[in-house]
Parts: structure tokens; C-alpha cells; sequence
């Protein structure tokens, strides 16, 4: 085994049980992540995207393949992969503070003192600029402040891998600018892996080490792997004009819309591939299949 | 179109909030405040005066063998002497111990080892008396059935063994009319509740039993779907912080299934409320419901003013119980806007 591998996916394949069966979301998807890499998986909606990465938080299991992290198979979820969730899932009875606590006191207990734990949460509250709300409940804050927290809670729990779904994908395109910008500062100075699923194909320029284009489903599986090489810190208005960066953005919507292209394009259709949809047996049906005699 | 710029400008932000922030705001901003006002304090007071108007020239076409059926003004009057009664009645009261303490006190002076005691005084009860005794009857009801339905609903909705052990139990018995019970508590308390010096009386018993039969069922069952229904997230989110059982639910599943929880009590309070006037009436036992029975029975020309006393009493006594639970919700859930009307 390659001791360099962090993190690697190896021949994941998961099927949902249906009424017809069992329904193939991903098919042999491998892929090998160093440490402190920056991942986005982008896609169509219902590739499958939102499954690989709760394959990788150990919310689901593969059906066949598996994920090996530092070395050790990953067979439940474990705060060492964070994820911070598509809607936030903050704890609404929670305050922000509260919230970051809950997993820091599951996460540090025996480790820190309980003053250790303030300044931890309330350092960390600080790193998504969020100080000055810790006493707020999430319903008395805006929605990419609650995101922020999210965050927070993730990084809190100091993982080694951190996993995003759609982190930003309800925000308005300001905040996300804002975020974006926070989240490479912060993984420039923690060097935490992550792995990023967006819609966005700036956001996942911009942010990345690697693209990982994802084809549509059923069976989905990594159709491409773009690398970035644009030097870090990255600075989006110098970007915008930089022929390298265009050049990565259109690799990416060339993938996606030309050689993915799909006949509708929802959108909004859950990216956890509903199980059914896309099922090519529904084709298969008694007033589908004609009877040829032979013979006679 | 003020209302569209900010619109716009708020819309990324948490839309549920915003979007109730500014039906309020805009609504407000169409109509004025006076035509709030109108709507808040205007519009039901104008409901109320059209009723009473109703019910004033309604009743006085109907005649019934206990004479015209009463009006606002008659059943006011009523209400007027049932207070009458009940500070005579309690004066009386207030004098009797008094002569009794005199009579005593005379008897010690004469003779310092005379042996004294003072008699309870056994005057019938008012019908304040009986708003008091109903009230602790259906509290104590309900208390037992949340202290018994909550921790049921809890473990029902948590575990899926346990749900089927009871839910054939809860479908069976919760579309049961309690009234049908009551002849069933009866005969048990008579049988098992048998003291020489008994600390409750046991008609009190059989109300308050027979309360917490019916309080037990919207409680269980809301509960349990509070309990099993949390937020599939936020499940997630205990599963990668690896939280053991007791921490997720006291601070995931129990918090979650708290609003839950209040809209099965508040279901439970009220039905207790109304079985607790219907059990009095049948089975003879103290209360508002004998109140009504015993006018009903003893057929004067005032019975059914007074009975209509009663009637608007419980009433009032029922929403102000289901306010009391909504502000307790208010002031124990997180979730502010689950509180409906």
C-alpha cells in the first residue's frame, strides 16, 4: 500500500434497494486524495455526488469497494471527517457557542480542560468571524451565518478530512464570495483535506486542487479529473482575467454541458440520486416487449 | 415598491424569517395602524355584541317547562348571585368557627383541662367551591397522565419494538369514550381504594382517574411522533460526532420532539377538561359538572341561568387552561413558531 495515500477511494459502487430492485447509484469510482488537498466534485444534479461523500463520512456503505483513510478501512461515521451538511443542521435550540460545543466536548473530552475548551470553541468561532454571535440561536441569524457556524463545528472537531455538501449552494453570491474567501484562508493555515461538492463552476476553480467531474447517473462514476495549477493565495478579481483560470472554467462547462449534457436539466432534483428515477428498467415493461414466434 | 427593494435585498438571507418579517412589515405598511387596531380589538368586540344581540332575541322565543330560556341580562344576574351566595356562604362559615373558638375559649377559661375540639364545617358547597375542586381534579388527572404518557411516548418513539408492543394497546383503547370507564374506575377504587382514613375522597379519585385515561392518548401518540421523527440531518450529526445514546437524546431526539410534545398536552388539557364536566355530571361526583346537574335537577325558574353560568365558565376556565399551556410552551420550546392558536 502507498503510505503517501491519505485518504483513496477504491471501486465504490453503492446500490439502493427498490420496489424493482436494486438501483445502481455509483459504479467504480476510485480516487486517491493526499493530505491536505482541495477536492471538488461537481456534476449533475442526482450523479450521485452527495452519495460519495457520505460513502467518505461513513453514512452510507458501499456496496462493493470502500474507502481506506490513513490506512484504516472506514466503516462508520467519526468526527476525524466532518461534514458540514447542505442546510447547515445546526441544533435550533442550540446558540451558536452551544453548538460548536457539542462537538468539541465530544471530540476533546479528557483532552482539554474545560477553559481549554472555551478559548478552543471561541478561537474557532473567531476563525469564521463569528464572535461576535455566540450567544445567538440559529433562527436569529442569516442564513450564511448559520453556515459559518457550520463550519465552525466542522473545524472545530479538528478533522482530518472535511466534507462539504453544497456548503454555499443557498447563499446569495456575495456571502458565498465572502465564504469562499474564508475557507481559503482558513485551509491555507489549518491544511485540513477537503472535499467540496458544488454546482458552481467558479467556486470549484477557484477553490480546487483537483475538479473531479462526475458523469450523470444511473451507475455514475468520475468521467474526468482536472487538475488546478494555479499558484495559492488565490485572488478572484486577478483571476477573472487570467487566461489559465478561463481556461479551467471551460474545460469544466465543456464537460458539463456538452459531454454530459442531459436531455432535461432539473437542477433542483435531489443529489442523492432518488433511487428509481433514472432506472433504465422502468423500460422493461409487459406492454414494452413484443413476442416473435420462431419456427413455424 | 419600497417593499420590493428590500425584498430583493433580503432575499439571500434565512428567506423563512425574512419572508414572515415582511408580510408583517408590508402588511402594516398597506393598511396603517388604525386598521390593525380595528381587526385586533374592533372586529371581535363587534362578534361578541352581535351574539349576545342573538342570543338575547333567540331565547326569548323559546319557552321551556322551566319558564323562558335566559338571556344575557337574566344569566348575568345569576352570575351576580352566585357570588352573593358564595361570600354568604362564607361568611356563615367564617362565623361558625368563630362561635366554636368563643365557645372554646369560655369552656378553657372555666376549666383548663376540659377537653375542645373544633367540628369542620360541613356547609353545601358554592359554585366556586366547585370550580376549585374541578380544577385540582382535572390537574391532578392530567398530571399523572403526562407523568406516565411522556416517558411511554419517549421510549415508544425510540425504539420500533417497543412502539409495536404498544401501539395495538394505544389504537385500541384511545378511541374509547372515557365515559365508558367510568363505571370500570368506580368499581375498582371502590374495591382496592379501601382506607379508614381516606386521603382523597373517592368520587376525586374516579374524576381523576378517569381524566388521565383520556389525557394519556394524544400525549403518547404526539410524543412518540415528535420522538421518532427528528430531522434525519440532525441525526447525521450525531452519528459523525459519535454521541452516545444518552447525550443524542438528551440533546437531539428529546429537544426535537419538544413542540411535539406540547401540541399532545395541550390536545391532552383540553379533552380532560371537557371529560372531567361530563364524569361529574354522571357519576354524581363534586365538581362544575354536579353544579350543572343539580340545577338541571332541582328545576327552578333560575336553573338555567345559572347552568348557563356554568356553561360560559367552563368555557373561560378551558381557554384559559389552553393558554396556560401555550405560554409554558412558549416559554420551554425553542420553537417559537410551531405555537399555533
Amino acid at each position: 500500500m502507498n503510505d503517501k495515500c491519505h485518504l483513496e477511494l477504491t471501486h465504490v459502487n453503492i446500490d439502493f434497494p427498490t420496489d424493482t430492485g436494486p438501483f445502481r447509484a455509483l459504479e467504480d469510482v476510485s480516487l486517491k486524495i493526499d493530505k491536505g488537498e482541495f477536492i471538488t466534485l461537481i456534476g449533475h444534479s442526482g450523479c450521485g455526488k452527495s452519495t460519495v461523500l457520505n460513502i467518505v463520512a461513513g453514512l452510507h456503505r458501499a456496496t462493493a469497494g470502500g474507502v481506506i483513510l490513513n490506512g484504516r478501512e472506514v466503516v462508520e461515521p467519526g468526527p476525524e471527517r466532518a461534514v458540514v451538511f447542505q442546510n447547515h443542521s445546526l441544533l435550533p435550540w442550540l446558540s451558536t457557542y452551544e453548538n460548536v460545543e457539542l462537538g468539541v466536548k465530544q471530540v476533546f473530552k479528557g483532552k482539554k480542560s474545560r477553559a481549554e475548551m472555551r478559548d478552543w470553541i471561541e478561537h474557532n468561532l473567531e476563525l469564521v468571524h463569528m464572535s461576535h454571535a455566540r450567544d445567538k440561536r440559529p433562527d436569529e441569524i442569516s442564513g450564511g451565518m448559520k453556515q459559518r457556524v457550520g463550519i465552525a463545528r466542522a473545524l472545530a472537531m479538528q478533522p482530518e478530512v472535511l466534507l462539504m455538501d453544497e456548503p454555499f449552494g443557498a447563499l446569495d453570491a456575495l456571502t458565498r464570495a465572502h465564504l469562499q474567501d474564508s475557507l481559503m484562508e482558513i485551509h491555507a493555515s489549518l491544511g485540513n483535506t477537503v472535499i467540496m461538492i458544488t454546482h458552481d463552476v467558479d467556486e470549484a476553480v477557484l477553490l480546487s486542487d483537483r475538479i473531479v467531474m462526475m458523469t450523470n447517473g444511473p451507475a455514475a462514476t468520475i468521467g474526468e479529473v482536472l487538475h488546478i495549477q494555479l499558484e495559492r493565495p488565490r485572488e478572484r478579481l486577478a483571476l477573472a482575467d487570467d487566461a489559465r483560470y478561463n481556461h479551467y472554467r471551460s474545460n469544466v462547462l465543456k464537460f458539463l454541458y456538452e459531454r454530459q449534457k442531459r436531455p432535461e436539466e432539473s437542477g433542483e432534483a435531489d443529489d442523492a440520486a432518488a433511487p428509481g428515477t433514472d432506472d433504465p428498467r422502468e423500460d422493461v415493461k409487459p406492454e414494452n416487449i413484443a413476442l416473435r414466434v420462431v419456427g413455424s | 415598491m419600497q417593499t420590493e427593494t428590500t425584498l430583493n435585498k433580503y432575499q439571500a438571507y434565512d428567506l423563512k424569517f425574512m419572508d414572515r418579517l415582511l408580510t408583517f412589515l408590508s402588511s402594516d405598511q398597506r393598511s396603517g395602524g388604525a386598521r390593525r387596531l380595528v381587526q385586533a380589538v374592533g372586529v371581535p368586540l363587534a362578534a361578541v355584541a352581535l351574539f349576545l344581540m342573538l342570543w338575547s332575541v333567540l331565547a326569548a322565543k323559546v319557552q321551556t317547562s322551566l319558564g323562558q330560556l335566559p338571556g344575557p341580562a337574566k344569566v348575568w344576574e345569576q352570575a351576580l348571585v352566585l357570588v352573593d351566595e358564595h361570600q354568604a356562604a362564607r361568611a356563615k362559615e367564617a362565623a361558625f368557627y368563630q362561635r366554636q373558638e368563643k365557645r372554646n375559649a369560655e369552656k378553657l377559661a372555666a376549666n383548663p383541662n376540659a377537653e375542645v375540639r373544633i367540628r369542620p364545617y360541613t356547609g353545601a358547597p358554592t359554585f366556586f367551591d366547585q370550580i376549585l375542586t374541578s380544577l385540582v381534579t382535572v390537574a391532578t388527572g392530567f398530571l399523572i397522565a403526562s407523568l406516565i404518557a411522556i416517558p411511554i411516548g419517549i421510549v415508544t418513539g425510540m425504539s420500533q419494538t417497543l412502539y409495536a408492543a404498544f401501539n395495538p394497546i394505544i389504537q385500541l383503547f384511545k378511541p374509547v369514550s372515557p365515559l365508558a370507564w367510568l363505571p370500570i374506575v368506580t368499581m375498582v377504587v371502590s374495591a382496592v381504594y379501601v382506607s379508614k382514613d381516606p386521603l382523597f375522597a373517592k368520587s376525586f379519585l374516579n374524576s381523576a382517574i378517569t381524566v388521565t385515561l383520556c389525557c394519556l392518548w394524544p400525549t403518547i401518540i404526539n410524543t412518540a411522533v415528535g420522538v421518532s421523527t427528528v430531522d434525519k440531518d440532525l441525526i447525521n450529526v450525531s452519528r459523525v460526532l459519535r454521541l452516545p445514546w444518552l447525550t443524542k437524546t438528551m440533546k437531539i431526539v428529546l429537544p426535537s420532539a419538544i413542540p411535539m410534545m406540547f401540541t399532545g398536552l395541550r390536545l391532552s388539557l383540553g379533552i380532560g377538561w371537557m371529560v372531567l364536566i361530563a364524569a361529574e355530571m354522571l357519576a354524581q361526583n363534586p365538581g362544575l359538572g354536579k353544579f350543572v346537574w343539580d340545577e338541571f335537577q332541582n328545576g327552578s325558574s333560575n336553573s338555567l341561568a345559572r347552568i348557563m353560568v356554568a356553561v360560559l365558565v367552563i368555557g373561560f376556565i378551558g381557554f384559559v387552561l389552553d393558554r396556560g399551556m401555550l405560554l409554558l410552551q412558549r416559554k420551554f420550546s425553542w420553537d417559537k413558531s410551531a405555537i399555533t392558536r
